[in-house]
């Protein structure tokens, strides 16, 4: 189990639980985090589950692979803490993670 | 056989004339065709993307499926090669890289179909399996740049020729940014290659020529993204891009920004079909529209319980073409047959 809290543009935040083996990005469709798309359900094949890394949490969660490196270049504002949420599992180790949501996903 | 049946391109005006043109060809607009051709209807299929398969094709054609009825992986890719096996017998024809655009009912109850490239149908049924909508290329979310979007932001090149005297910003890191930027190079007044990081996904040809290109000083290559757009009139004047090194600004004034596709319901909203969140309600019985001779199957319709399966779909083309064998022979019985033991359907599979 994992908290997760997402920061929206507006600086609103909402903290859901996720199970240990899911996705972030599907903790975020499960309790309907406004901004996370998720078109392509999951097969890191878009691009619009684009979310920013909160600096404290960059190390835990990792680098983006290279497929997703190749999907984020389909991505609006892509930064240095940018990933895609459907690449990021839930651990025990993400407990507290904070992300942002950008303004746009395309 | 009615002569009905019989695919020509016979009609006035140089239209198609035929039984069914399916809007899509992923993997149920495929397997429509199968079902189809079980009961003796031809069919046409029309698809935006450049190759059959849709999404399995275009998005995960190397991703495993595990939820195909007895075959416990196939990834995309070869659920689509192997679709196109099993529909060989009924030879359908491709129509690939068009967009059904018009769609109007004809006097006599059959409709007038046209295509952006100018293509008519003439045909008795219209077969929507048209899955998330078509793929058409992302705009990338700047700010106002609808208007400039066809004077000098493109999405494709037409005419070459109109890049003549152009300073070109292209966009993007995939093989359409990297073919526009070889092909443009020679032809542009100046071409600048933007990407966000210094790594390609195109052909490694490709990125070489550009490296070298660009090594000579014939090409500009730069690392960062687009903010914004400037000009007026749609006509572009100059793009604010954001590098390492802080935002500058370009001359440009042709933008050609390849961020891959996108899938959109487009012209389907306009052809007066009930619809409810951009999915087309249809029966559960025969999957016909409330557009009585229009059926959509796949991802497209929407009904109580539906399920975005690859395999509900496969079902709702069994059961649509049912009907469309009493739209097409209006006068014959249909007997339930099996693949298995029909003499008669394996002389069509062509197995006997």
């Amino acid at each position: 189990m994992a908290k997760i809290t997402f920061i929206q543009p507006d600086g609103s935040q909402q903290t859901v639980e996720a199970k240990t083996g899911m996705t972030v990005m599907e903790a975020a469709k499960l309790n309907d985090i406004a901004g996370i798309e998720a078109e392509c359900g999951g097969a890191c094949a878009c691009a619009t589950c684009h979310v920013y890394v909160d600096a404290a949490w960059r190390e835990k969660t990792g680098k983006p692979a290279e497929m997703e490196e190749d999907m984020l270049d389909f991505a609006f504002d892509v930064r240095d803490e940018s990933r895609l949420s459907c690449q990021i599992k839930v651990s025990d180790a993400i407990d507290g993670l904070v992300l942002r949501v950008p303004s746009k996903q395309f | 056989m009615a002569a009905d049946s019989d695919t020509t391109a016979g009609g006035g005006d140089g239209e198609i004339v035929t039984d069914v043109v399916i809007i899509g060809a992923g993997p149920v607009g495929l397997f429509a065709v199968f079902e189809l051709g079980l009961v003796d209807v031809k069919c046409h299929l029309v698809d935006i993307l450049g190759k059959v398969g849709g999404q399995c094709a275009e998005l995960y054609p190397e991703k495993p499926i595990y939820d195909i009825p007895g075959l416990p992986i196939v990834s995309g890719q070869e659920l689509t090669d192997r679709l196109m096996e099993q529909i060989k017998p009924f030879g359908a024809t491709f129509h690939l890289g068009e967009r059904i655009d018009g769609l109007a009912r004809r006097a006599d109850g059959r409709f007038d179909l046209t295509t952006d490239a100018g293509k008519k149908f003439n045909t008795r049924v219209v077969v929507i399996a048209a899955g998330g909508g078509s793929f058409t290329p992302k705009r990338p979310p700047l700010d106002g740049i609808e208007a400039f979007e066809g004077k000098s932001v493109f999405y494709s090149v037409r005419k070459m020729s109109e890049f003549m005297d152009k300073d070109v910003l292209i966009v993007g890191g995939g093989d359409s940014a990297l073919d526009w930027t070889l092909n443009l190079q020679p032809i542009a007044k100046s071409v600048t290659l933007l990407h966000r990081r210094d790594e390609f996904r195109g052909a490694p040809h490709s990125v070489e020529k550009m490296r070298a290109l660009v090594a000579e000083g014939k090409l500009r290559l730069l690392i960062g993204q687009v903010t914004a757009l400037h000009g007026t009139d749609g006509w572009l004047e100059d793009a604010i891009v954001k590098t390492k090194d802080g935002e500058q600004k370009l001359s440009v004034n042709a933008l050609m920004p390849f961020f891959g596709l996108t899938m959109k319901l487009g012209p389907i909203a306009d052809w007066g079909l009930h619809l409810e969140e951009n999915l087309i309600p249809v029966d559960t019985e025969k999957f016909e529209t409330s557009e009585p001779g229009i059926f959509a199957v796949g991802d497209i319709n929407t009904y109580p319980g539906k399920l975005k399966l690859i395999l509900s779909g496969f079902h709702e083309a069994a059961l649509m073409s049912q009907r469309v064998h009493k739209y097409v022979y209006p006068d014959k019985k249909l007997m339930f047959q099996y693949t298995t033991s029909s003499s008669n359907l394996q002389r069509k599979l062509g197995v006997k």
